[in-house]
């Protein structure tokens, strides 16, 4: 502390010619602590996006090989059999197969994307009404006692560890809907989405109550004065100024479900299918795929490759969809202040 | 065999004296069927030599090759054979040959709900069972209804031996569920009347293993007798595999385990002790 500090009192002290007044922020030097802090804070920043490029540029090299390493082609059926169907030994058509043991390898990614956006977007449809309708009536519509004991409740459900989840829905809710719905498969994607759902729901559910809440007191009595009832108001002025906060909720949401991996791998069944619009067949994502299989591979196999390729897809898409998130966001900010900041 | 055994124990004295190994800690790791045998093996072994330890760990024979390919284990224990592919990577990771002995023998049953009527499969049926061209039990011989297919993730050995032994090497049907471990495919199996499942024999309870019959030949149900004369089709035998000749510590536990006591613990754990014959004669395959 104290160099920087007695250096500038000296420099005040200084006989000679008289300063009257030293600006803010001049003559004083920062003090030495502050400024270590914050070196200290930049360089943590800069550590995480560090690490992140890092992580990144570690996975893109595992998979790169893949394009230039030849002898890889021809174990795998050459690169175009990683992402078109191909017609091998044995079958009577062209295939989407993900099948990594046996020779050559089968590893087409597109059953694993398939299963991904299966199961995403069917989580998707249970978690943002649920959550977002959730969030709307706690904010708008609970009683203050009843608030009090939901908002802590799903917070709690939001701590739960997803293997726990995922055993739930592979015990408990796999049977039931089973029983209940007459399914063919015991588990299969929309099991899987339910058990997701469970984690999704209270992210969405916690920041799209904190955005509709956070929406001016004044918006909502101006509605009310003008002789819109509740829900009008709720629907017209609430909600859509509190879009910005909702929107990015989903967009958390999603990126939790596309990236969560223990629920699914639990309760999906993991058949690499090709079939998007059943939700009640099995499902096999990518993360899914990851966690099961690159235990097993031999580093430089063209599996392992492969295995890192989907690592590359799936930050690849995540980083895209957050992008557009926030482009989304920005949008809708824009909108409803008119260009003008409150 | 008790002269061998004692030969077999000073040698790896030896070779323990010799280059310290790190002072006797060994690691085992792969087959998820066998690592419940394993982890006994490894209390009892540690309980006679105090001065050993023996780390024990799952996940899949192909895991446990993987890591030993790798460097990360001196002991690969597997339910399959090592693959050519395999082979050619430890010989360019570790530069050293696989070293195959084999230490117990297990049946691969195949599961059906206890409600199933199907008397018994043949291997061409099961075959096609699990390739998706017969998907109704009602062409087995069972109810009218569709057949729900239990499976193995690909790391595990006994996914890659049923789809050697029963589907020649051909592709599973991708409706195929795959779950981890034997005892989740039995725990499925029991919980759906329509489920058809494989896996080891130390595991079962709560299902019905389905008599097998090789074609022309008469079902055969799982039992010791019958995988050990060879008539049960889907008989193999657990290896452990070590890069080259295994040494020290691991080469004395891999011996202990083929021993009269490692033998008692086979079947305690439910697999089939090795023959007296084969337990002196060594498979490098």
């Amino acid at each position: 502390m104290s160099r920087g500090a007695r250096s500038g009192e000296r420099e005040l002290s200084e006989p000679g010619a008289p300063r009257a007044v030293v600006p803010l922020g001049q003559g004083f030097e920062t003090p030495l602590a502050h400024r270590l802090a914050e070196k200290a804070i930049t360089g943590v920043a800069f550590v995480a996006i560090a690490a992140i490029v890092l992580i990144f540029v570690f996975i893109l090299k595992e998979a790169l090989p893949l394009l230039w390493e030849t002898e890889l082609h021809g174990e795998i059926g050459g690169l175009d059999a990683l992402f078109l169907p191909k017609q091998w030994a044995g079958y009577a058509e062209a295939v989407f197969v993900w099948q990594p043991v046996g020779t050559p390898s089968k590893l087409n990614v597109v059953p694993l994307l398939v299963g991904t956006l299966k199961v995403t977007v069917l989580a998707m449809l249970i978690s943002v009404p649920a959550g977002v309708g959730a969030a709307i009536f706690v904010s708008q519509y609970a009683p203050r006692s009843l608030r009090e004991v939901i908002k802590p409740a799903l917070e709690l459900l939001a701590s739960i560890p997803s293997v726990v989840l995922g055993f739930f829905a592979l015990i408990v809710l796999a049977t039931w809907m089973q029983e209940t719905f007459g399914l063919a498969y015991r588990l299969n994607a929309i099991v899987a989405a339910c058990g997701l759902s469970l984690a999704v729901i209270p992210m969405i559910f916690t920041i799209s109550e904190d955005a509709l809440r956070a929406v001016p007191r004044e918006l909502s009595e101006a509605a009310m004065a003008l002789g819109a009832r509740k829900w009008q108001t709720t629907l017209r002025v609430v909600v859509p100024a509190a879009l910005p906060g909702i929107a990015a909720a989903v967009i958390l949401g999603f990126g939790r479900a596309i990236g969560e991996t223990m629920v699914v791998l639990m309760a999906s069944g993991n058949a690499a299918v090709m079939e998007l619009f059943d939700p009640t067949t099995s499902a096999r994502t990518v993360t899914a795929t990851i966690a099961a299989e690159l235990g097993e591979v031999a580093q430089g196999d063209p599996h392992w490759r492969v295995l890192f390729l989907l690592g590359v897809l799936l930050f690849v898409i995540t980083f895209a969809l957050n992008r557009l998130g926030a482009a989304v966001i920005a949008r809708l900010h824009r909108r409803l202040t008119a260009g003008v900041e409150a | 065999m008790r002269t061998l055994l004692a030969i077999l124990l000073a040698l790896s004295a030896a070779a323990c004296s010799g280059d310290g190994d790190a002072a006797g800690r060994v690691s085992v790791r792969g087959s998820d069927t066998m690592v419940i045998l394993t982890q006994r093996w490894a209390e009892h072994y540690m309980r006679a030599h105090p001065e050993a330890t023996i780390q024990v760990t799952g996940g899949g024979s192909g895991t446990g090759l993987a890591a030993l390919i790798n460097g990360t284990t001196d002991i690969a224990t597997a339910s399959r054979t090592i693959t050519e592919r395999e082979r050619r990577n430890l010989r360019r990771n570790r530069d050293a040959e696989a070293h195959a002995v084999p230490v117990a023998i297990d049946a691969v049953a195949v599961y059906v709900h206890e409600d199933n009527p199907v008397a018994s499969l043949t291997l061409a049926q099961l075959s096609a069972i699990y390739r998706g061209r017969i998907d109704d039990w009602r062409d087995v011989g069972g109810p009218p209804g569709r057949i729900v297919l239990y499976s193995r993730e690909n790391s595990s050995g006994t996914y890659a031996y049923f789809k050697e032994r029963v589907l020649e090497d051909r592709d599973f049907a991708s409706e195929a569920q795959t779950l981890p471990g034997t005892a989740a495919v039995i725990h499925a199996v029991s919980r759906d009347p329509s489920g058809i499942g494989y896996g080891g024999i130390g595991f079962g309870g709560g299902v019905r293993a389905v008599p097998i019959a090789t074609e022309g030949g008469d079902p055969v149900a799982p039992s010791a007798q019958s995988a050990l004369d060879g008539r049960y089709p889907l008989a193999r035998p657990l290896l452990v595999y070590t890069a080259g000749e295994p040494r020290g510590t691991a080469a004395d536990f891999i011996a202990w385990t083929r021993g009269p006591r490692g033998q008692s613990l086979v079947e305690a754990a439910g697999y089939y002790p090795l023959p007296r014959v084969r337990t002196a004669e060594r498979v490098t395959r």
